[in-house]
């Protein structure tokens, strides 16, 4: 299967502002592959280095060395974005647009036709359930509507690569069913997801394969299967691997 | 180009959903209204007075509108985080920064549009005269002054994370340069040294703004400037805002957006 995302010797370097103090290294030479149509979790605890890899990965942060690439183009190529969607984990948009006037704003970034346009945002309204709203500016939304703005404009361009970033912390119950179903949906249709989460239970449920990384370092990689095997279930096996003494004992 | 122009127009839609332009073009009325209802020493030229004023409210207000855009463009972006979504799509931070000139510079042109619209009614109606070309001329200089205004904010906006201190400095350099830059050569010859070379090293360096000032040929019905200084005009500014619009991608191509 063909490589969709891939991070070699990937290394992330933040400089510290007060120079006797050593730089803050993020990642240490991680190497990561996402084949096409895998549902893939990228797990860790906090602060292990998942949002400075996906931030590397859509291009906000160069790495300090090593490289990354999305469908074999460098990440720093804007081009390399034309067939993501991402998923924030908050919601990032801008409020005095109606929910309409934002889709059509990434659809003209991504160089959609007015036709192609008009047919995508009726879709994603209607499986955001939010047709209703349309016309109304984001800055009236509910928390919860604002983040089903976010699943739209992640779908806008039909993407082969899904990116999200703990897609279901801070959701309402509607909300993670439809993060859910997109997914799900995704996967049927043969495209590639990445994800980091928290929600191991959800990440076990969905994905095929995962990767553990742990003070900027890969921990294990493989299916959700070979990752468990010996544990009960996935988060043992994640406290296992990240070095919790409790779950390492039982 | 179609990435550029979608930038764009979203700086627009900000700029006419804000409440900044409907106060200052309402303040700008209000004060003509009642600058043109004094009648002192019952001089009869008092339209000549009327289109001064109007004319110097209506730079102000350009100025603000220009500079209060352009310097919360990208610190609110990155501020409200809507960068993140908006880089995580297939545009360079060229195209970024190019498109929220474009936003900035036609909104700008869109709050001129109609301020001298209220400007051309208003003299008009008291003199009976619409020089229409010399007015399309002032709005153009004007317009095209703000392209490099547009340009060195956008310029301050990547270095300094607040709006505000990018307002303040840009509001001082332009009115410090629209009032003495014309005059700088002539101060440092009087000055000793170092400073006279100081001096005339910045008359040489910065951007003349104020030979984009028009407003004498308008109140005092000079007729139009020559064409050909206002083609070269055109192109001084254009080439100062390629520089600003440079340096602003030079200094945020690399930049870390997280911190």
């Amino acid at each position: 299967m063909t490589v969709i995302l891939q991070t070699q010797k990937l290394r992330v370097e933040y400089r510290n502002r007060d120079f006797r103090q050593a730089n803050k290294v993020a990642l240490l030479g991680l190497d990561l592959e996402v084949r096409a149509g895998e549902v893939f979790g990228f797990l860790g605890p906090n602060g292990a280095g998942k949002t400075t890899t996906m931030n590397v990965l859509l291009g906000f942060i160069p790495p300090t060395s090593g490289s990354a690439s999305l469908f074999g183009i460098d990440v720093r190529q804007p081009i390399a974005r034309q067939r993501i969607g991402y998923l924030p984990e908050l919601t990032y948009y801008y409020k005095f647009l109606t929910a309409e006037e934002l889709l059509r704003f990434y659809a003209k970034i991504f160089g959609l036709s007015r036709s192609e346009t008009d047919r995508r945002i009726a879709d994603l309204l209607k499986l955001v359930e939010l047709e209703h709203a349309s016309k109304r500016p984001i800055k009236s939304y509910s928390k919860g509507m604002q983040q089903r703005v976010g699943i739209a404009q992640s779908l806008i361009n039909n993407p082969d690569l899904l990116i999200l970033d703990e897609p279901t912390s801070g959701l309402d119950p509607l909300g993670r069913m439809k993060v859910r179903e997109i997914i799900q949906r995704l996967k049927d249709e043969g495209k590639t997801v990445f994800f980091s989460s928290h929600e191991l239970g959800e990440v076990e449920a969905i994905c095929d394969h995962v990767a553990i990384v742990h003070q900027g370092e890969l921990k294990a990689m493989g299916t959700v299967a070979e990752i468990s095997a010996g544990h009960p279930n996935l988060e043992q096996a994640f406290l296992k691997v990240v070095g919790y003494q409790n779950a390492a004992a039982s | 180009m179609n990435k550029i122009f979608a930038l764009a127009g979203v700086v627009i839609k900000e700029l006419y959903r804000r409440k900044d332009f409907y106060v200052l073009f309402i303040l700008t009325a209000l004060l003509t209204f009642a600058a043109g209802s004094a009648n002192f020493f019952h001089d009869a030229k008092i339209v000549r007075y009327l289109k001064d004023i109007c004319l110097l409210l209506i730079w102000v207000s350009a100025l603000l509108v220009a500079i209060l855009t352009a310097a919360r463009q990208i610190p609110a972006e990155r501020e409200a985080r809507t960068i993140f979504p908006l880089l995580a799509k297939p545009v360079s931070r060229a195209q970024l920064i190019v498109g929220k000139f474009l936003g900035c510079w036609l909104a700008t042109g869109l709050a001129l549009f109609v301020f001298y619209l209220f400007f051309a009614v208003i003299t008009g109606s008291r003199e009976q005269i619409w020089p229409v070309g010399v007015y399309l001329e002032a709005a153009w200089m004007q317009w095209v002054m703000l392209a490099i205004v547009i340009g060195m904010v956008l310029l301050g906006s990547i270095y300094f994370a607040a709006p505000s201190s990018t307002t303040t400095i840009a509001f001082i350099v332009v009115v410090g340069i629209l009032f003495v830059g014309s005059h700088l050569n002539t101060i440092a010859l009087q000055q000793g040294e170092p400073v006279q070379s100081i001096l005339a090293f910045l008359y040489f360096t910065i951007p003349h703004l104020e030979w984009y000032d028009l407003r004498d040929f308008v109140v005092y019905d000079m007729g139009m400037a020559p064409v050909g200084a206002v083609a070269l005009a055109t192109l001084y500014a254009a080439a100062w805002t390629g520089i600003f619009l440079l340096l602003t991608w030079l200094g945020f191509r690399r930049k870390n957006l997280t911190t």
